[in-house]
């Protein structure tokens, strides 16, 4: 086989993997992305350096949310100061709050348990300690 | 020998040389400096990690001002100083022509390296090196951010007076007999690299000069407060850093193509190919920038877009990597230590390859960003493929510099420490961020697994700590007292390097 044509087989063998990765992980996104209409709204408000967490009825809690098994919530996610990540790295929530910006994500509690909640972007003195704690009841 | 300091000079008539070998000494004498001491501030962040709690510092500001002054140092005063000083040693030679094209501009690029350097080492800021506002408007007040602002600015500056530069020595200073088909590919990388910087570098400066009105509260380009958007300077930023990846590359790239067939004594299999790979990284590096930005509540159709742009730089790489293997195949290797340094840099630059993929599959995304995992991701590619390549050229280099040669057996035991020390810390970097922790954090929570996997990264960080300390070293007293260098064929090839003309080192 000549040069040319090797470098051709490999070069498509190379895109044919890429392809379907892409298309995996569209398919995969577009799924995260539609928000299901049952679910509850909870605020999530990064500052620095703690988590303010305002549910549908008004309640309002401060480093730690509760949140209750087998249903579906979906979180509204800005900042008061400046660019804060909101994540819970066992349930691969991640979205950054942003402040004048409002971004949302959602989740469906399905084990209960306590779970971390922690800034994953970089926001300055106390940004390692800016966690907070996800509590999901029966 | 062209390279070679003929004979011993008073230090100024090198300092005020402008003769393309004296400036590419400077140049690469200021870039291992900076190695050694952005490779302190690594080893004090992989100290301070250790345990969980404070190690070796109680104030967690000190460690973030740490990783900053880190993270600015490797990209802008280690690795582009010596993209320049390899481009300024060998871009002459291989387009045959006696000097750069601006021989004053070449020595007025260098000279803005140290005072750039001086403002980011003596500003010591704390914002990260990407000084993503608001926290960059707000921090450090003081003159500690806008030291950093103009530190980057000159640095700037200067990448672009070398770019222009490389463009002209090449395109009208090259020998009217040599076309640009029958080059070097390693004139094609710093060919590529700087239309690249031209095109990249403006919107980055014009950012700077916006954070520093809003530092100043003249403006609110990106203080929400003011009707601003923090996020435009996140697209700014990554427009200007993300083909900077490619900048950093390419040249890389180019150096493995100059050993490779050398070192494997057989042609290099598909020139065109490098070329066209080449072309088309030009290109697709400037489509992907919002990769790095996925978590920023982009919408769908942007990130599809650029996922598509991301995966799509992933065939261009792949082709350089299959015509490496394919040039090594079934030739006699001379397994050197710039061979070494070159094959270890190519397996850890595919490993760094696919772990590019898995970040920008979006699912996948939103688990590896901001995490120890891109830590270990960009690290493989910075440390694990460019600086090895670096090393491994610095090697090849040296005694046509110094008209003397390294010992073989200290060279080895470099490799060895610093190939295993790469692997092991950056393996564990990507195990520490599937574990969940995140990015520049000073403590993290005293979990079994998390303790282990940071003491495991420590310690690689030390072996590569240590053999890079070692490389300098041995290099520096090699270069005074070195065994006399066989300078027709240095490493035993039994082939010719460069077509080398006899030329004075002064104008």
């Amino acid at each position: 086989m000549g040069h040319a044509t090797l470098e051709w087989i490999y070069v498509g063998v190379v895109i044919a993997i890429l392809t379907w990765v892409g298309v995996e992980a569209w398919t995969g996104e577009k799924i995260l992305e539609e928000v299901p209409e049952d679910a509850e709204t909870i605020k999530v408000i990064g500052q620095q350096w703690l988590w303010t967490f305002e549910h549908e009825d008004g309640s309002v809690e401060v480093g730690k949310l509760t949140l209750k098994v087998g249903k579906t919530y979906k979180f509204e996610v800005t900042s008061k100061d400046v660019i804060h990540a909101f994540n819970i790295p066992s349930h691969a929530i991640l979205i950054d709050a942003v402040p004048g910006r409002v971004n949302h994500i959602w989740m469906e509690t399905t084990t209960p348990g306590e779970y971390l909640i922690q800034c994953r972007e970089y926001c300055g003195l106390l940004h390692y300690n800016m966690r907070a704690m996800l509590i999901i009841e029966e | 020998m062209v390279l070679e300091v003929k004979k011993p000079r008073p230090l100024w008539e090198i300092l005020f040389s402008t003769h393309h070998t004296d400036v590419a000494l400077l140049y690469l004498i200021t870039s291992i400096v900076f190695i050694l001491m952005g490779g302190a501030l690594a080893m004090t962040i992989r100290t301070e990690l250790l345990t969980p709690g404070p190690t070796i510092m109680d104030d967690p500001a000190l460690f973030n001002r740490v990783f900053t002054v880190h993270a600015t140092t490797m990209l802008f005063l280690w690795i582009l100083p010596f993209i320049s000083a390899i481009g300024n040693y060998l871009i002459p030679i291989l387009v045959r022509y006696k000097d750069m094209a601006y021989p004053r501009v070449n020595a007025v690029a260098y000279w803005m390296i140290p005072p750039g350097a001086a403002l980011i080492w003596l500003g010591w800021f704390d914002g990260g090196w990407y000084a993503y506002p608001p926290y960059s408007i707000i921090s450090s007040p003081g003159p500690s951010a806008e030291m950093w602002i103009f530190g980057l600015k000159i640095l700037g500056i200067s990448s672009i007076l070398g770019a222009i530069n490389f463009i002209v020595t090449i395109l009208k200073c090259k020998h009217p007999d040599l076309p640009l088909m029958k080059t070097s590919l390693f004139v094609w990388s710093i060919l590529v690299t700087s239309f690249m910087t031209l095109v990249a570098i403006p919107p980055f400066a014009a950012a700077l000069i916006m954070l520093y009105t809003d530092r100043l509260g003249l403006s609110g380009f990106f203080d929400p407060n003011a009707g601003g958007d923090p996020i435009a300077y996140q697209h700014l930023f990554w427009f200007t850093f993300h083909p900077e990846v490619y900048i950093f590359l390419l040249p890389a790239v180019g150096m493995a193509y100059e050993i490779i067939p050398k070192f494997s004594r057989k042609p290099i299999f598909s020139y065109g190919s490098g070329v066209i790979a080449f072309g088309i990284l030009m290109i697709i590096g400037f489509m992907s920038w919002a990769h790095h930005m996925l978590a920023t509540g982009l919408s769908f159709a942007e990130k599809t877009v650029f996922m598509i742009g991301t995966l799509a730089a992933a065939p261009s790489s792949s082709m350089h990597i299959f015509n490496w293997i394919a040039t090594m195949w079934g030739g006699r290797l001379k397994l050197a230590a710039p061979l070494k340094f070159t094959i270890g840099g190519i397996m850890l630059f595919f490993s760094a390859g696919a772990g590019g993929v898995v970040n920008t599959t979006l699912p996948l995304d939103f688990i590896t960003h901001d995490t120890y995992w891109v830590v270990g991701h960009f690290h493989l590619m910075l440390m694990g493929t460019i600086s090895m390549i670096f090393f491994g050229f610095t090697y090849y280099i040296f005694p046509f510099v110094t008209g003397r040669m390294y010992n073989e057996k200290i060279a080895n035991v470099t490799f060895a420490l610093i190939f295993t020390g790469t692997i092991i810390v950056f393996t564990m970097h990507h195990i520490l961020g599937l574990l969940g922790m995140p990015r520049r954090i000073y403590d993290y929570i005293a979990d079994p697994d998390l303790i282990l996997g940071n003491q495991i990264a420590s310690i690689g960080a030390y072996l590569v700590g240590i053999g890079v300390a070692i490389l300098v070293a041995h290099l520096a007293i090699a270069a005074a007292r070195g065994k006399e260098a066989n300078m027709e064929d240095p490493f035993g090839i039994g082939e010719q390097y460069y077509d080398y003309r006899v030329k004075e080192p002064h104008h």
